[in-house]
């Protein structure tokens, strides 16, 4: 049970003799402050120039010269608009639906915007096909005033007027000697596929290809051939009772993503019930850190696996060659499969037809009801064999003109090289890109496009499901959208919105466009037909050559960087991989007992930062070379995962020119290869935040249960609250009688609580953007990272735990009866790191009633409000820190430099572009102060004064902080419990919910829901 | 650029109690001068009105047709000058008196009726319809005739009256002066009488034989002083003390800029809208109604009366800035607007002004005008004093956070009708024991409402 589990966040915590880990439990600021460096050089001190005389007589000029300073305040200016828009009031924020499609993610989103310019993006509630608003989505904003956009077209690095661009390029497609190729995204645009159609037809050599960056070429193939369409099977995990994920990281960007709301939904117990997840993965992912129950194998076992489940469950066969305890767990998934019928699932994720088809059929054979194949996913086009025989064409001369869209593809075909010099065969390449990269450096046109919030578009997700896309603010720079630019060139006066307007002017039914384009999403059927028989691929993917030595290397997309367009994102860069808890960089991952072998070592410095060796990286004779290496429990034996998106050099600042580009080992686009390790000299130094902020070596963090034990025993067994002894009698720590501190009368008015589900977080890390771009975070660096200075007011807390309890060993070992069993047994203990559960826990401000930092604080900087929040008064603080000292969540972080208009931290806040997404209604912090989670009170504030103005009460749900709307899993409920018939007080009394602590007595305003997991086997 | 007024409390203090000083010396005075200033621009107006009268008298009464011109002609018409209609002026010689009433009551039917003169100015004036107005007698129409005919008035008929008022004052002077003089010499008078008493007693005393005892020599003051070493001690506490108190009050001044008073790129005058002209504050800054900020009204909410006021009134003119001041101001208006006045219509060339803020909430404190506009009611002018007195804005209050608390202590939350409100009210008021709650009660001074 809960305080029997031992949880610890790095391999170094199991280690008892551990300096390190004492030192960080010991300590909130690891690092001392470097007095020493310069005071007690004394030879430094004897050498300076400056006398004791000359320092006073500075400081007495500087004191005076600032106080004169300061009299005199700053003329500012205010400008308003010569005619002002009819929708825009100065200080009230406007929400516009669009959608993003980069090619990569899809989404309908939300854009707030604030006098005319997007400062954040939200969940478009209305959107009924679900294609999660991710970390990246939310983190997109920042990527519309990257300094390193493409600001106007260029001919040859030289700037150039639309005018001219399109005299010469249009000359260019008219006299091209070869045909005329578009290599594109995935649009997914009806519009567009009609757009091109007849961009075809007034050129006619012209062809269109479609490359996904990361392909899902063999799902698309395996449904192609067996439903006949290319496209991808639908998933609606909400509808699930057993999950069988196979490979498939479907709680991140598996199929484009967007199934974890879902199913977080059946993760939360209801009625005794919950679903019960099994995944057999490599890399240990977030699908797999939500499973409840997780077999680590390699790729090629993973195909047997699904060859086994298949057999399985349609009876034909009962044995598999895979090792014992795998085809144990098949067995048994199998056998559970067969019991939930249409509500079982499998999922794959493995680039093989084969294993994708088994997949699909064994859904069949259940008549899942999970999967939906007749409103397919259309958000992933691509077409490898296309793309390979472009690569051919091109070095063989017959391709007369290159029109390259949204893709980046000298940085990202793994075969590249041949890319490059096929381009210098090729006469006229004209490059669309919102962003300076590799391909624009070589491309001969530039044709600078905006960014999607500066665009028109509509988009098709599934069959059935469509979205617009919408500018919500003027081009920043002198771009036009490809679409308007093929309308120009063929010969079609009209602009690319009106286009859209026409291409819909009979397929919206009974809705009319302005409703549509207000919701942002519709459900319809596409009035465009696109003909299918282009698109088929005879590139067939068998992942079965995975024999001889070496390790099976998984290439995946991480959760900040995908497939790493948004590079030269700051936020991105420095949001701590949910699972390794490092930020700026990749790396590959590998198990311990693999690392032993090869003599990789990961080790804690003094500070608890991470450092590592490196590893070089082959296949054949393309090698990655000075690969970091993070040893990573649960990772199978025999494989290694990286990820992909890092490593770009063009276009990026130099701060986020991070990690190394996996993608060349992305053979055939195939995510799975068989590679050679060796170890290489020097030792990486990681921003890796995983020891940072512990919580004082302090138990009870996590309260986790099984299903069944949560569903006979009380509350109390499971979910006990700590007691002390009082007259002898004990006596549960939330009562008052125990309670020494007085207590604010709170019942007036609203009283804040938030309510974190364990069962629903996945721990995507959407909250953490999404509370980066609402306060005004900074981005401090990976330097700083790695001395315990990030800024994050929100983490996402990984906690590893054995499988089996602790006491479950002990008891094992005690009962140990001679020599024969103890051979046995004790190799049953297995290693704890080999393949631990793992829970995700966000941890923000927990707003304590009785918070221990107030009371230190010697200027009352930090106070305590009648709504439950726990205040920080920036300009009243003086830097003391006792505050962060005395904070058992350690949730409180200092700034140690200025980090807005400073050239040591060249992020977005150092550059007129860059700082306007600040959000408006936030301070940004100045150096020397200590800040922290708010719980948005700048967003309840406004609640309450709208429903002031309004004269109105407030409804539940109306409320809410930045991370809990950015939480479509619902794992993060807000609002006021002095409401009454609230969600948020339904989950205060509900059975699970437990205090971060709460032997300590803070009485936090924030609340956990005890985690409950599935360990029902048949 | 930064122009501020009464910056160091000290001098303001002396300032005070030297004009306090003066008050009782030039109290009378400046009555006396009131009172002419008001006698004289009320002859010159009723002058005015008499010869007025007296030129339009053959048509009608020109001051009840000023009446009707304002509310029914005006927002088209101007007199003496075209605006969405031609000027009026002269009109009576243009065309006779019955196609005139024909026109003016119902003018959509005389074009319709085929009459040339109709016609051309109807396409003239690029087929604006004027409105009927039957309701309009002859003798009315002939009123607002008698107005528009009148002469126009001439600009130096104005400066005649601005320096006839200045010689009014002028001999107000004088007179003071005198009477300062018979003041000053008959004190002078007196301290002679008094100085030739005293010398006449002396030389009286020496006659007599009578010798005046020399006052024993004495240590000097400052002597005395130093050597009473519990003076010292005393006076020099007290020295210290008033250093401290000064030295504090200059101290916490600095960053208050309360009288802070920019010169801005248009002079814009608060007096003539919102005093004169009773504008609405909300009109211009509607987005104090809904927003946090009152917002610096756009200029096409500026042109929405101003495209046809192009100059001021000639009343309007005071002392300090003439008509001809005034109306390069509109001019810079429609200068930034892209608006020519003489064709009616915006060339699209527009320069955004860059009016310089006057009141600096630093970015730490949250303020919220929708919140004390809306929702507690609270007037403008709480805040930001006299406004439709100012002809320059300047900062009225201290903005500081004592003086924000202060009101959020004194001030009663309106929740009258406001079903927000309801519920939090009947507990709160229970739990004080009030009938009443202040902001403060309410939470209105908690750190976090308004820093964050």
């Amino acid at each position: 049970m809960s305080s029997n589990k031992k949880y610890w966040k790095s391999v170094e915590e199991l280690n008892e003799n551990s300096s390190v880990v004492e030192t960080l439990q010991q300590k909130e600021f690891a690092e001392e402050i470097p007095v020493d460096e310069f005071l007690g050089d004394k030879s430094s001190l004897e050498s300076s120039k400056t006398s004791r005389r000359d320092f006073l007589k500075y400081v007495g000029f500087s004191t005076a010269a600032a106080s004169l300073a300061a009299c005199e305040g700053p003329v500012t200016k205010s400008i308003p608009y010569v005619v002002q828009p009819e929708r825009i009031v100065p200080g009230v924020a406007n929400y516009y639906a669009s959608t993003i499609a980069d090619g990569f993610d899809f989404a309908s989103v939300l854009v707030k915007t604030r006098e005319g310019r997007p400062i954040k993006i939200e969940n478009n509630d209305l959107s009924k096909f679900k294609a999660g608003v991710n970390a990246r989505v939310h983190a997109s904003v920042l990527s519309l005033y990257d300094t390193k956009r493409v600001k106007r077209p260029m001919i040859e690095g030289r700037n150039v007027s639309w005018e001219e661009f399109d005299r010469e390029v249009g000359s260019a497609l008219q006299n091209a000697n070869g045909d005329i190729v578009l290599l594109t995204q995935t649009f997914a645009s009806p519009s567009t596929s009609k757009l091109i159609q007849e961009f075809s037809q007034k050129f006619g050599n012209v062809r269109h290809v479609v490359y996904d960056t990361v392909s899902e070429d063999a799902a698309l193939n395996a449904f192609q051939s067996k439903y006949g369409r290319r496209a991808l099977p639908n998933f609606d995990f909400s509808k699930a009772e057993v999950i069988v994920g196979v490979g498939a990281d479907f709680l991140a960007d598996w199929y484009g993503g967007g199934f974890d709301a879902g199913y977080a939904k059946t993760r939360i117990p209801e009625n005794g019930k919950m679903s019960r997840h099994i995944q057999f993965e490599s890399n240990m992912s977030l699908t797999g850190a939500n499973a409840d129950k997780r077999v680590p194998s390699t790729p090629s076992q993973q195909k047997a696996v699904l060859k086994a489940l298949k057999a399985y469950v349609s009876g034909t066969s009962s044995t598999s060659d895979l090792p014992a305890n795998v085809d144990d767990a098949v067995v048994k998934a199998a056998s559970q499969l067969r019991k939930a019928g249409s509500a079982g699932v499998v999922a794959c994720g493995l680039p093989d037809e084969q294993a994708q088809t088994w997949a699909m059929e064994i859904n069949e054979a259940l008549g899942s009801r999970v999967m939906d194949a007749s409103n397919a996913r259309v958000i992933r086009q691509g077409n490898a064999s296309e793309v390979a025989k472009l690569v051919q064409d091109m070095n063989n001369g017959s391709v007369g003109a290159l029109l390259i869209a949204g893709l980046n593809p000298v940085h990202t075909l793994p075969n590249s090289k041949e890319f490059v010099e096929g381009l210098a065969n090729v006469e006229t390449v004209v490059d669309f890109t919102t962003r300076t990269d590799e391909t624009s450096k070589l491309a001969k046109y530039v044709a600078a496009t905006p960014h999607y919030l500066e665009s028109w578009g509509d988009i098709q997700f599934s069959e059935q499901s469509f979205s617009l896309m919408q500018p919500t603010i003027r081009p920043l720079f002198d771009t036009r959208q490809f679409q308007d630019t093929l309308l120009k060139w063929s010969g079609n006066s009209m602009s690319y919105y009106e286009y859209i307007k026409d291409t819909w002017s009979a397929g919206l039914g009974d809705r009319n466009w302005g409703e549509v384009l207000h919701d942002g999403v519709f459900q319809a059927n596409s009035p465009v037909t696109v003909a299918s028989g282009a698109t088929t691929s005879n590139r067939s993917y068998n992942i079965d050559d995975q024999a001889g030595d070496g390790f099976e290397l998984m290439l995946y997309t991480n959760t900040a960087l995908g497939d790493g367009q948004q590079a030269n994102n700051p936020w991105l860069q420095e949001m701590p991989d949910p699972i390794t808890r490092a930020s700026w960089d990749n790396y590959v991952t590998m198990s311990k007992a693999d690392a032993k072998a090869l003599g990789v070592m990961n080790e804690n410095v003094a500070n608890g930062a991470l450092n590592g060796s490196y590893v070089n990286v082959s296949i054949g004779d393309t090698v990655v070379n000075n690969v970091p290496v993070i040893i990573q429990p649960g990772q199978a034996k025999g494989s290694v995962g990286l990820a992909l998106g890092y490593g770009r050099k063009e276009g990026i600042q130099d701060e986020m020119q991070t990690g190394v580009n996996a993608y060349p080992l992305y053979k055939d686009f195939s995510s799975v290869q068989k590679v050679k390790i060796e170890k290489a000299p020097g030792v990486h130094e990681f921003a890796c935040v995983q020891l940072h902020n512990t919580l004082m070596g302090r138990g009870d963090i996590i309260k986790e249960t099984t299903l069944e034990i949560f569903n006979t025993k009380d509350a109390h067994v499971w979910n006990k609250v700590p007691e002390v002894s009082l007259n002898h009698i004990e006596t549960p720590v939330t009562s008052p009688e125990v309670d020494i501190w007085d207590s604010f009368d709170r019942s007036t008015g609203p009283h804040f609580n938030l309510s974190i589900d364990l069962n629903a977080c996945t721990g995507c890390g959407a909250c953490v953007i999404a509370c980066h771009s609402e306060n005004n975070v900074p981005v401090v660096g990976k330097d700083e990272v790695r001395k315990s200075r990030d800024m994050h007011w929100l983490r996402i807390d990984r906690y590893y735990s054995s499988e089996d309890t602790f006491t479950d060993d002990l008891e094992k070992k005690e009962n140990i009866g001679g020599l024969g069993s103890s051979l046995s047994e004790f190799g049953e203990l297995e290693e704890p790191a080999d393949n631990p559960q793992v829970v995700f826990q966000p941890v923000m401000c927990q707003h304590c009633n009785h918070a221990p930092c107030e009371t230190v604080c010697p200027v009352a900087a930090t106070s305590h409000g009648r709504q439950g929040q726990n205040q920080m008064i920036y300009n009243r603080c003086v830097g003391t820190r006792y505050c962060a000292n005395n904070c058992p969540y350690k949730v409180r972080r200092f700034n140690w430099f200025s980090y807005a208009k400073n050239d040591e931290f060249d992020y977005h806040m150092n550059n007129d572009l860059g700082r306007m997404v600040l959000n408006p209604d936030v301070t940004v912090r100045a150096r020397g102060v200590m800040e922290k989670c708010s719980m948005c009170i700048q967003k309840t504030q406004k609640t309450i004064l709208d429903a002031k103005r309004e004269g109105r009460t407030i409804k539940d749900g109306e409320f809410h902080t930045a991370c809990s709307a950015a939480c479509d899993k619902g794992a993060m409920v807000f609002g006021d419990v002095n409401n009454e018939g609230a969600k948020i007080l339904e989950k205060k009394n509900d059975d699970r919910m437990y205090h971060l602590l709460e032997y300590v007595g803070t009485k936090p305003n924030v609340m956990y829901q005890t985690k409950v997991r599935n360990t029902t086997e048949v | 650029m930064k122009k501020v007024n009464f910056r160091h409390s000290t001098s303001r203090k002396l300032l005070f109690s030297v004009a306090f000083l003066f008050t009782f010396s030039f109290f009378g005075l400046a009555q006396n001068d009131a009172a002419q200033d008001t006698t004289a621009t009320e002859q010159a107006a009723s002058g005015g009105d008499a010869a007025q009268a007296a030129a339009g008298s053959d048509l009608g009464d020109p001051a009840a047709g000023k009446e009707l011109f304002n509310s029914l002609c005006a927002a088209c018409h101007k007199p003496y000058s075209n605006s969405i209609g031609p000027a009026l002026h002269g009109v009576t010689d243009r065309r006779d008196r019955d196609w005139l009433n024909s026109w003016i009551k119902n003018s959509a039917a005389l074009i319709a009726s085929g009459d040339e003169q109709a016609n051309a100015i109807y396409n003239e004036w690029n087929q604006t319809a004027m409105p009927a107005f039957p309701q309009l007698s002859d003798s009315d129409i002939g009123d607002i005739l008698a107005y528009v005919e009148q002469p126009k008035p001439e600009a130096p008929a104005a400066t005649a009256g601005a320096e006839a008022g200045a010689e009014g004052t002028g001999g107000g002077g004088v007179s003071v002066n005198i009477i300062l003089g018979i003041l000053v010499f008959v004190l002078a008078a007196l301290m002679l009488v008094l100085f030739l008493v005293n010398k006449t007693l002396r030389n009286f005393a020496d006659a007599s034989g009578i010798v005046i005892p020399e006052k024993p020599k004495t240590k000097p003051i400052y002597k005395a002083f130093v050597e009473n070493q519990f003076l010292v001690l005393v006076s020099s506490v007290i020295v210290l003390l008033a250093v401290g108190y000064f030295a504090y009050g200059w101290m916490m001044q600095v960053g208050v800029d309360k009288g802070y008073q920019p010169i801005q790129p248009i002079h814009y005058s608060h007096r003539i809208h919102a005093g004169d002209n009773q504008i609405e504050c909300k009109y211009c800054h509607s987005s104090a109604r809904t927003s946090k900020h009152s917002g610096i009204p756009s200029l096409n909410v500026c042109m929405n009366c101003h495209k046809s006021i192009a100059e001021v009134a000639p009343e309007t003119a005071t002392e300090e800035y003439s008509k001809e001041f005034y109306d390069k101001e509109i001019a810079k208006l429609y200068d930034a607007v892209g608006w020519d006045p003489a064709t009616r219509t915006y060339s699209g060339e527009e320069k955004p002004v860059k009016w310089v803020r006057i009141h600096n909430l630093p970015d730490l404190a949250y303020f919220n005008h929708s919140q004390h506009v809306s929702v507690a009611g609270i007037q403008c002018q709480e805040c930001h004093g006299p406004i439709e007195e100012m002809e320059i804005v300047y900062q009225n209050a201290p903005l500081t956070m004592g003086w924000c608390i202060n009101c959020h202590r004194e001030t009663n939350v309106r929740i009258e009708g406001n079903e927000y409100y309801e519920k939090i009210h009947e507990e709160l008021s229970k739990k004080y024991g009030v009938e009443e709650l202040t902001a403060a009660q309410m939470g209105g001074i908690e750190c976090g409402k308004c820093h964050y």
